[in-house]
C-alpha cells in the first residue's frame, strides 16, 4: 500500500447518542450531536481547507481558513468552531470563500520560508496541501522576514524543531495541554510575531517540562516539529498498524516505512489502548532493534569461561537438543525447565510452555511474570474467580474516585496516565474525578498541572494490607458497604465473617497508624471517599504485589471494590497495570508451573486430558518448580538445564548472588535473546531472537486485549522466535510443524475456553479482541463480572497484616524501594540502547534531606547501598519526594545492580519476591564497590566471542 | 537459607497468611499442594515437622498422610 496518512476528521469525534441531519454542499449527512461542521463534512468525504484545526484536540478557530456559508447566517464562520444543527444547509465551495482563502494563505506563505522542496516534510505538509487546495499561485505581498531565518532546536534526541516554520498554529500546545497533559508549552508574543516556546525563553525542548511523548510533532501540520529519521530518511513509503513491545499498555502504532527501513511509529488513532496517543519509549525508543550489539547468530561453549564459538542454525539446534536429551538421560527429566517470557507474543509463549510441558516431561516452566504480577494471578483468581483486571481504559472516563495504589502510571504507563489525567482535570464543564493515592514516594501523578490528589497516603513500604485493612473498618462501621450489591453478587457468610474481621478494634486506623504512619483523619476521608463518591476505580502496579503479602494486597483491594460495589459496569474495578507489554497473555497462555492455558489446575483433569488428546502426550499433574525453585533446586544439584527465552534473570530477579549461584550449578543455560544479557554471562548456549518488528503475533495488553504484532521487516538473525522454539522442539523429536503463528493461535483457541472465538483472521478483522471472547461474548469482554464474578459469588477473603520478616534495625535502619522512570524500561536492555539515555543516564537513589544531612550526603555524592544481602554504589539525589526513613532507586542499570541488594523474602502465596521493601544502609562511598568491579571483570570475560569481545 | 531452611519458611508464612481462613489447616495443605513441585513436598515430608508452626505442621501431617493413604 502506498503512504496515506491517518484520515484527520478536523475536530474530536462526539459522543453523544442524539443524532442531528443537515445538508452539506447538496448532499444529507446525519452524524452525532455536538460534531462540528468541518467533522460532519469530513466523514461525508468532503475535506474543507484547515490548518489550525486537527481530530487530536478542541478546535481554536484562527486560521480561518476553514469559513463556510451557512443559509440564514451572516458572514462565513470557521466550520472547525461551529456545531452541526438540524436541517442546516452548508456550502463549502463558493467564489467568495474561495478568494477569503487565498488570501488567508497568502498571509501564511509570505511569512514562510519556500524551500519545500528541500524541506523533511516535503510531500507530507499540510500547509503545502492547502495551498493546493486553494489554489494559490502567486504571493501578493513582500515575503516578510518577523520569524524567518530563527535558530533550530535539535536538543530532543528525537525531534527538531524549526520556529522559523511555525505558522503559530497552536496545534502543538492544545496536543501536549490536552492530549498529554503536560503542559510544556507556550505561545510567546502576538500575532506574526507569536513563537512556540516550551516553558521559559530560555529553554529548548531538553530542558523543559517536555517528557518527549511526540503528541505536538503528530500535531504539527508543518516541518516545524519533525522527527530526525524523517529528516535523516526521507518521508515513509508505505505503513503496517502493529503493538508496541514495550509496556502493558499495549499502544498500536502505524510502522511507517521505506523498504525495509523503519522511518517512524506514528500512534495509531484506532488503536483502543491508545486512542492516537504514545510515550517516547513506543514513539521514539526503537533504535535497539537495529543496534550493532545485537548478536545475529547462534553461540555455544561448553563452559562459561571458554569464549563463545558462532555457529550455524543447524549446528546449535542439534547441540542444543543433545545436551538437554545428555542431562534428561542422566539426571531425569525434572532436571530440566524453561522460563517464557512476557515480551514475547502469546504464540511465542506458548509454544516454550508446551515443549516444556511435551517436549521436556515436566511442568517446570515459569514466566518472568512471577517476579512482578504473580500475586495478581493468585489474588484476583482467587476472590474473582479469573486473572484479570476487570476494565477496559475506556472505563476511566466515567469513575468519579480513582484511587491509585503501589502504581506510578506517569512514568510506568504513560500513555493511561495521560487518559486518567484528562479524566482528573476535568472536560467540558464536567468537573474532574477525585483522586486518592497510597504511595510511600509522592509521585508525580500527586501534583501536576490542573491536578491535585485529594489524598495522598505516604505509607510505611511494606504495610499495605494494614492501611488497605484500615480502610475497610471504616466502610464498614461507618455503615458505607453496598450491602445489596454484596447480597446479590458475593458470598453473604463469607462477606460476615470478613466485616466482623475488619471491624475489630485492632484494624482501626487510629490503632494501625503506628504501624502504617499513615494520619488516620486523612484514612477515613480518603475511604469515605472512595466508598461514597460515586464511580471507584482502582489501578495498582508492582507497589502492590511485589510484597511479602503481596497476593494478600491483591484480595484486599478485591475486597474494598467488592464492599463498595464498584465491580460490573463501566467507571468502577479493579485494574492491574502490568509492567511488561505481554505480562497477562504470559500468564493467560500457561506459563505458571501449576497452569494450563487458561488459568487452569494442572490437576484439573479434564483440562489436562483436553491438552493431552490434543499433542498426542501425557502430562506430569503435578505442579512444577518456579523460578526461585529452580534456583534452590540448581543449588541442590538436581536442576541442570534451563531454556530462558527473553528474560534476563540475573538483573531482574532478586538477590542476585543466590541466581548466579544457581545458574553457575546448571550445565546447560539455553539464553534466547536480542542482546548478550547479563544472564548469557552464565549461558551456554546463545540463540539470537528476533524484535517486534520482524515478527508475526500477538500481544494481551493490561485491559486483557489481545492486539496484532505484525512483522514489518525481515528478522535480521533469520528466524522469527517461535521459528526458533519449533525447530529446537522438532530437533528434540517433537512432530510440530507450525507455519505460521496464526496456526498456533488456532491451537490456543481450540484448547483455552476463554479464547474460543479469537483468530487472526477476527482480530484482522475488528483490530483487537479482549478476552473471554466466547460464544455468549463473540466480540470479547472489554468489561468483567457483569452480571455476575466468573467464579460465581465473589469471595471476600480475610486479609490479616503480617509485618514482612526484613526488618530495620540498627545496622540497615532504612527501609529501600524501588521503582521505574518514563523513559527506561525494566533492564534497559533496550531503552539503554537507545537516545532515551539522554533522560537517565544512571540509576539515582532518592533520600529524604534529614537522613542525608545525618550522613553527610549530598545530591550527586557516591553513596554505598547495603543491606544483608549485599551491597552496591550509586549516586544520591536528595528530595522530599520520598519520606524520612525511606531511599527509593531505579533498576535500568546493569552496573547499579540494585537487585544485589535486594532480598530473597517473598509473597505468600506464590513467592514474587519482595522488591519494594529490604532495609538498608546509606554511606558515603567514592567509587564502585568490590563487587561491582569484580563482575564487571567477569561479565567482559564471559562476553568474549572467539573472533574477538562483544561489547555489551 | 538452605533449600531445606527455605520450605519450611515457606510452610510457616503460609500458615500465618491463612491462620484467618475458616479451616486453616485444610488451607495452608491445598496450597502446598496445588503450588510445590513433588520433589519440594518430599523435602518437606522427609524432614518432618520441626521448625514448622502448629497449623504448617498440621498441614503437612494431612498432606503425608494423603500421599501415603492414596
Ligand atoms: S513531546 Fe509531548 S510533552 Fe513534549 S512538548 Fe510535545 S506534546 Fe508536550
Ligand atoms: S510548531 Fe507546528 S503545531 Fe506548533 S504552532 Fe507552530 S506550526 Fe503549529
Ligand atoms: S505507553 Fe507503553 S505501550 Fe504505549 S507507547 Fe509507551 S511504552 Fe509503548
Ligand atoms: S481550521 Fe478552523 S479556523 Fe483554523
Amino acid at each position: 500500500m502506498t503512504y496515506q496518512p491517518q484520515k484527520d476528521f478536523g475536530t474530536p469525534e462526539s459522543r453523544s447518542d442524539a443524532a442531528v441531519s443537515l445538508t452539506i454542499d447538496g448532499r444529507e449527512v446525519t452524524v452525532p450531536a455536538g460534531t462540528s461542521v468541518m467533522r460532519a463534512a469530513a466523514e461525508q468525504g468532503t475535506s474543507i481547507p484547515k490548518l489550525c484545526a486537527t481530530d487530536s484536540v478542541k478546535s481554536y478557530g484562527s486560521c480561518r481558513l476553514c469559513l463556510v456559508e451557512i443559509d440564514g447566517r451572516r458572514g462565513t464562520p470557521a466550520s472547525c468552531t461551529t456545531q452541526v444543527e438540524p436541517g442546516m444547509v452548508v456550502r463549502t465551495q463558493t467564489p467568495q470563500l474561495a478568494k477569503l482563502r487565498k488570501g488567508v494563505m497568502e498571509l501564511y506563505i509570505s511569512d514562510h520560508p519556500l524551500d519545500c522542496l528541500t524541506c523533511a516534510a516535503n510531500g507530507d505538509c499540510e500547509l503545502q496541501d492547502q495551498a493546493g487546495a486553494v489554489g494559490l499561485r502567486d504571493v501578493r505581498y513582500d515575503v516578510q522576514a518577523t520569524h524567518l531565518g530563527q535558530e533550530k532546536d535539535h536538543s530532543n534526541p528525537y525531534f527538531d524543531f524549526d520556529p522559523s516554520k511555525c505558522i503559530a498554529c497552536s496545534r502543538c500546545i492544545r496536543a501536549c495541554d490536552e492530549v498529554q497533559g503536560t503542559l510544556a508549552l507556550t505561545m510567546e508574543g502576538r500575532g506574526w510575531d507569536s513563537k512556540i516556546s516550551a516553558g521559559f525563553a530560555s529553554d529548548n525542548f531538553m530542558g523543559s517540562e517536555c517528557v518527549s511523548c511526540g503528541a505536538c510533532v503528530q500535531a504539527c501540520p508543518t516541518a516545524t516539529l519533525v522527527e530526525k529519521k524523517v529528516v535523516e530518511v526521507g518521508t515513509p513509503e508505505r505503513s503496517v498498524v502493529t503493538t508496541c513491545a514495550y509496556c502493558g499498555v499495549g499502544c498500536t502504532f502505524r510502522a511507517e516505512m521505506r523498504g525495509e527501513q523503519l522511518v517512524r511509529m506514528v500512534p495509531y488513532k484506532d488503536g483502543k489502548a491508545n486512542r492516537g496517543h504514545s510515550c517516547v519509549k513506543g514513539r521514539f525508543a526503537w533504535g535497539y532493534a537495529q543496534h550493532q550489539e545485537r548478536i545475529l547468530k547462534p553461540m555455544i561453549r561448553k563452559s562459561i569461561n571458554d569464549p563463545w564459538r558462532a555457529v550455524e542454525w543447524d549446528e546449535a539446534f542439534a547441540y542444543t537438543a543433545s545436551e538437554l536429551k545428555r542431562i534428561s538421560a542422566k539426571y531425569g527429566r525434572n532436571a530440566l525447565g524453561g522460563i517464557t517470557s512476557s515480551r514475547c507474543t502469546n504464540e511465542e509463549t506458548f509454544l516454550v510452555q508446551k515443549l516444556v510441558r511435551a517436549g521436556f516431561g515436566n511442568n517446570n516452566v515459569d514466566t518472568c511474570a512471577r517476579v512482578c504480577h504473580s500475586p495478581t494471578g493468585y489474588g484476583l483468581k482467587t476472590t474473582f474467580g479469573t486473572s484479570a483486571g476487570t476494565q477496559d481504559f475506556d472505563s476511566v472516563e466515567d469513575s468519579d474516585v480513582i484511587l491509585i495504589i503501589g502504581a506510578n502510571p506517569t512514568d510506568g504507563h504513560p500513555v493511561f496516565a495521560s487518559r486518567m489525567k484528562r479524566r482528573l482535570r476535568g472536560q467540558d464543564g464536567r468537573p474532574g474525578a477525585k483522586l486518592i493515592v497510597i504511595d510511600p514516594r509522592r509521585t508525580d501523578i500527586v501534583r501536576s498541572p490542573h491536578i491535585e490528589a485529594q489524598h495522598h497516603l505516604p505509607l510505611r513500604p511494606g504495610t499495605n494490607v494494614a492501611v488497605l485493612t484500615a480502610m475497610a473498618h471504616v466502610i464498614v462501621t461507618e455503615g458505607l458497604a453496598d450491602e445489596a450489591f454484596i447480597r446479590e453478587r458475593c458470598d453473604w457468610d463469607e462477606y460476615s465473617h470478613w466485616a466482623e474481621f475488619v471491624s475489630q478494634a485492632r484494624n482501626s486506623p487510629e490503632n494501625l497508624q503506628p504501624v502504617t504512619l499513615v494520619d488516620a483523619e486523612d484514612l477515613r476521608a480518603a475511604a469515605r471517599l472512595y466508598a461514597t463518591g460515586g464511580n471507584g476505580a482502582i489501578y495498582y502496579g508492582l507497589g502492590v504485589t511485589e510484597h511479602s503479602q503481596g497476593s494478600s494486597t491483591v484480595m484486599a483491594i478485591a475486597n474494598l471494590a467488592m464492599a463498595t460495589g464498584n465491580i460490573g459496569r463501566s467507571g468502577v474495578g479493579v485494574n492491574p497495570l502490568r509492567g511488561q507489554n505481554n505480562v497477562q497473555g504470559a500468564c493467560d497462555m500457561g506459563s505458571f508451573p501449576h497452569e494450563l492455558a487458561g488459568y487452569r489446575h494442572i490437576s484439573d483433569h479434564d483440562a489436562r486430558s483436553l491438552f493431552e488428546k490434543d499433542w498426542g502426550v501425557t502430562l506430569d499433574p503435578e505442579p512444577g518448580l518456579r523460578i526461585p525453585n529452580m534456583l534452590d533446586a540448581a543449588v541442590d544439584g538436581v536442576f541442570k538445564a534451563l531454556y530462558c527465552q527473553g528474560e534476563d534473570i540475573l538483573q531482574s530477579d532478586p538477590n542476585t548472588a543466590h541466581v548466579s549461584a544457581g545458574l553457575a550449578a546448571m550445565e546447560c543455560v539455553i539464553v534466547h535473546d536480542l542482546f548478550l544479557n547479563e544472564t548469557a554471562n552464565y549461558a551456554h548456549i546463545f540463540l539470537p531472537g528476533s524484535t517486534f518488528l520482524e515478527k508475526n503475533g500477538t500481544f494481551t495488553n493490561a485491559e486483557r486485549r489481545i492486539q496484532p504484532v505484525r512483522k514489518v521487516m525481515t528478522p535480521m538473525n533469520g528466524l522469527e522466535d517461535w521459528e526458533v522454539t519449533q525447530r529446537l522442539a522438532q530437533a528434540m523429536g517433537l512432530d510440530w510443524n507450525y507455519s505460521h503463528p496464526s496456526e498456533i493461535m488456532d491451537e490456543i483457541a481450540r484448547l483455552t475456553p476463554t479464547f474460543a472465538g479469537v483468530s487472526f483472521a477476527r482480530l484482522d478483522a475488528l483490530g483487537s479482541l479482549q478476552w473471554p471472547v466466547t460464544a455468549d461474548a463473540p466480540d470479547g469482554s472489554p468489561i468483567m463480572h457483569i452480571d455476575g464474578f466468573v467464579r460465581g459469588k465473589g469471595k471476600f477473603v480475610v486479609t490479616d497484616y503480617v509485618p514482612t520478616d526484613e526488618k530495620t534495625g540498627p545496622r540497615f535502619p532504612l527501609l529501600l524501594t524501588t521503582g521505574r522512570i518514563l523513559s527506561q524500561y525494566n533492564v534497559g536492555a533496550q531503552t539503554r540502547r537507545t537516545e532515551n539515555v539522554a533522560w537517565h543516564p544512571e540509576d539515582l537513589l532518592e533520600i529524604h534531606p534529614v537522613d542525608a544531612e545525618d550522613r553527610g550526603v549530598k545530591s550527586g555524592d557516591w553513596v554505598k547501598l547495603a543491606s544483608r544481602a549485599g551491597e552496591t554504589t550509586l549516586r544520591a539525589n536528595v528530595t522530599d519526594r520520598v519520606a524520612p526513613g525511606v531511599v527509593y532507586t531505579t533498576f535500568h542499570h546493569a552496573v547499579t545492580q540494585a537487585n544485589v541488594v535486594t532480598t530473597d523474602y517473598s509473597d505468600w502465596a506464590t513467592n514474587c519476591p519482595e522488591y519494594k521493601v529490604t532495609a538498608v544502609q546509606i554511606s558515603a562511598s567514592n567509587g564502585p564497590t568490590e563487587w561491582q568491579e569484580e563482575y564487571e571483570a567477569f561479565s567482559a570475560r564471559a562476553r568474549r566471542v572467539e573472533s574477538g569481545i562483544a561489547a555489551e | 537459607m538452605n533449600s531445606e531452611e527455605r520450605l519450611i519458611y515457606m510452610a510457616n508464612q503460609i500458615a500465618t497468611n491463612l491462620a484467618t481462613d475458616a479451616a486453616p489447616v485444610a488451607a495452608v495443605a491445598d496450597h502446598i499442594q496445588a503450588f510445590w513441585d513433588p520433589r519440594m513436598k518430599r523435602m518437606i515430608f522427609a524432614h518432618g515437622t520441626d521448625g514448622l508452626s502448629p497449623v504448617a505442621a498440621a498441614a503437612i501431617r494431612l498432606l503425608a498422610d494423603a500421599q501415603n493413604g492414596g
